[in-house]
């Protein structure tokens, strides 16, 4: 189960770099299609509010790669760093 | 299991009177308040349409502009601001002072935006101090749900914990089931004449709504006056082991930040996208896709989240016996999977084309008014179908009849409305009924699962966050991101049910592979 863990991290990390792509590829498309305020707004606060969550997702496909899933804390006595 | 019979329960598990007493009131303390927050957030959300014609005129786009700043910027950005804000302050002063502050803040807010002179009155002071108030609500809003939670669970017994902390899980729903029922009662309310009533409502109506809320906070808030700081909390304060810096300790620490990320993606995104597909996304699929009358899709849902709801402490309760994990992750799944047959049946129940109109029950009525200080003149065409199974459909076309008899008006308004008969009625009842049942499954135990992921000293930080993220942005775009879906892939009806599919799937996949079942029994370390 630790083996998949840790191989699952690859989607993730790969995961964050594709979600941004095709979330700024679609709001360009749209923008460009509706130049309105309105639309520019919207997509504005999908970019930002989206990109952040992306990289969340790539440290949490490098956690998982490097085995820090393999096992969670069960008390704060385990929380150390 | 209703209220009192679980308090019953508790009785028959021999727990002493006055324990059963002082857990009666904490839950009722939190989850009054907690229930008056959402209420207070959702009323404006219930009420967009008619705050934007009081406040955001189309016309201007300025005032446009704030209008899509107020949805979008209080709902989603500001709600995790919130959560970073009190959370932190939650873990430096305690529980009880920071969700009093919260309850204040946000009845307060709520309050003065039905006292708001509109923008006829005081021009574009009006959007702007609103816009203020708004993202004071959903401020407000992200503090609220961790310390009320937080807080429960800090005085429920190890075993019991699932259960206990259920009753806060009601609070969103019966928040939107209270301010869709005050907002329906108050709308038929104003005037014998119905027609008259919507319309002096729409004038100055829907601001009692707003106003009311004022009464509800100031219970709410002596009733939290009365309470004690959380005891686990109350401990670490008097041995002086509380966290100096409650956000460097929850996001800058990778032990903690791992666990911060892992509530985000294998929990609360999956979480946040199956209540707001089962409760938002289904009302306005019904209302906007399905064309039902704007009240039936408005008791659909009444009447579904009042069926619903005890199903999360059903589930709470649940998950104290068997483990948080499996039945989140059962919630997500069957969403996944189901989803689009659910909502594949709304939509051919209120479908004209499997249903056979009684053609000699058709009625067309025109009426002409003149259009002040102009020759021309305003028609309003309004034609009912019947159906064989009772489905009253009504079309008004409205358009302008110029004086110059070349003139045509290009694209006419046209406003479809169908009013079902019981069986269908019910039906859609039933529909929403099941997928609220999925939002219970994956909404019921997650605060006990949230509490127990984290340490008290930095546990109203780090659990607010991953909820108000995966809660207030995927499941607070869900809507928004589905009617985009629907324009920008036309063919399909039912395309805007990816987004929630995708992410709800995500989640459950991270969910199998990296959460663990184990109830953590100890919270006090």
């Amino acid at each position: 189960m630790n083996a998949l863990k840790r191989i699952a991290g690859i989607l993730w990390i790969i995961a964050g770099p594709l979600a941004i792509y095709y979330l700024a590829r679609t709001a360009i498309s749209e923008i460009n299609k509706k130049p309105v305020i309105d639309t520019k707004i919207q997509w504005a606060v999908f970019v930002i509010v989206f990109i952040p969550i992306a990289i969340g997702i790539i440290i949490f496909g490098f956690y998982a790669i490097k085995g820090e899933y393999d096992h969670l804390p069960g008390s704060s006595a385990e929380i150390t760093d | 299991m209703k209220f009192g019979s679980c308090f019953l329960y508790l009785k028959s598990m021999n727990q002493p009177a006055n324990e059963v007493q002082s857990i009666r009131k904490i839950i009722t303390a939190s989850s009054v308040g907690t229930l008056i927050e959402w209420y207070d957030f959702y009323i404006f959300g219930s009420l967009a349409t008619v705050i934007a014609s009081q406040f955001f005129p189309k016309t201007n786009p300025t005032a446009a502009l704030l209008s899509t700043l107020a949805t979008f910027a209080a709902g989603f950005i500001v709600r995790p601001f919130g959560a970073l804000v009190f959370g932190r302050l939650g873990d430096l002063i305690g529980r009880k002072y920071t969700f009093l502050l919260t309850l204040i803040i946000m009845g307060s807010s709520t309050f003065a935006i039905g006292l708001v002179p509109g923008y006829q009155t005081i021009g574009f002071a009006a959007p702007i101090i609103v816009l203020i108030l708004r993202l004071l609500q959903g401020l407000a809003l992200g503090g609220e749900y961790g310390g009320a939670a937080t807080y429960v669970a800090e005085h429920a017994p190890p075993n019991r914990r699932g259960f206990f902390t259920s009753w806060i899980q009601t609070t969103a729903t019966l928040g939107l089931f209270l301010s869709l029922g005050i907002i329906l009662i108050t709308r038929h309310s104003l005037d014998a004449d119905r027609v008259k009533s919507i319309a002096k409502f729409n004038e100055w109506g829907w601001r009692i709504p707003f106003l009311v809320s004022i009464f509800l906070v100031i219970v709410s808030v002596y009733i939290r006056l009365r309470m004690k700081e959380s005891p686990l909390y109350a401990k670490l304060k008097t041995e002086g082991k509380t966290s100096a810096n409650p956000l460097k300790e929850s996001f800058m620490r990778r032990s903690n930040l791992k666990m911060v990320l892992l509530a985000l993606f294998g929990a609360t995104m999956g979480q946040g996208v199956v209540w707001y597909t089962g409760q938002f996304y289904a009302q306005s699929f019904i209302e906007n896709i399905c064309k039902v009358d704007f009240e039936q899709s408005r008791t659909i849902l009444i009447w579904a989240i009042l069926f619903a709801t005890p199903f999360f402490v059903v589930f709470g309760n649940w998950s104290d016996k068997i483990g948080r994990k499996w039945i989140m992750l059962t919630g997500m799944l069957l969403a996944v999977i189901t989803y689009r047959p659910l909502f594949g049946k709304l939509f051919s129940i209120a479908d004209e084309k499997n249903k056979t109109e009684v053609l000699d029950k058709k009625q067309i009525n025109t009426a002409i008014k003149p259009i002040v200080s102009s020759e021309n003149s305003l028609r309003t065409i309004g034609t009912k179908h019947l159906y064989d199974d009772g489905t009253l459909v009504t079309e008004t076309k409205t358009d302008t009849v110029y004086a110059d008899a070349g003139k045509t008006t290009l694209k006419p308004d046209i406003k479809v409305s169908k009013l079902l008969p019981g069986k269908n009625y019910w039906l859609m009842v039933a529909i929403v009924f099941v997928m609220i049942l999925y939002v219970t499954m994956v909404y019921g135990p997650i605060a006990a699962f949230l509490v127990e992921l984290f340490p008290t000293k930095i546990r109203y930080t780090s659990m607010s966050l991953p909820y108000h993220i995966g809660n207030g942005i995927f499941g607070g775009l869900t809507p928004f991101i589905a009617l985009l879906l629907t324009t920008i892939y036309t063919g399909d009806k039912l395309i805007g049910l990816y987004y929630s599919m995708i992410v709800a799937g995500l989640c459950f996949l991270i969910g199998v592979l990296y959460l663990r079942n184990t109830i953590d029994r100890d919270v006090n370390d």
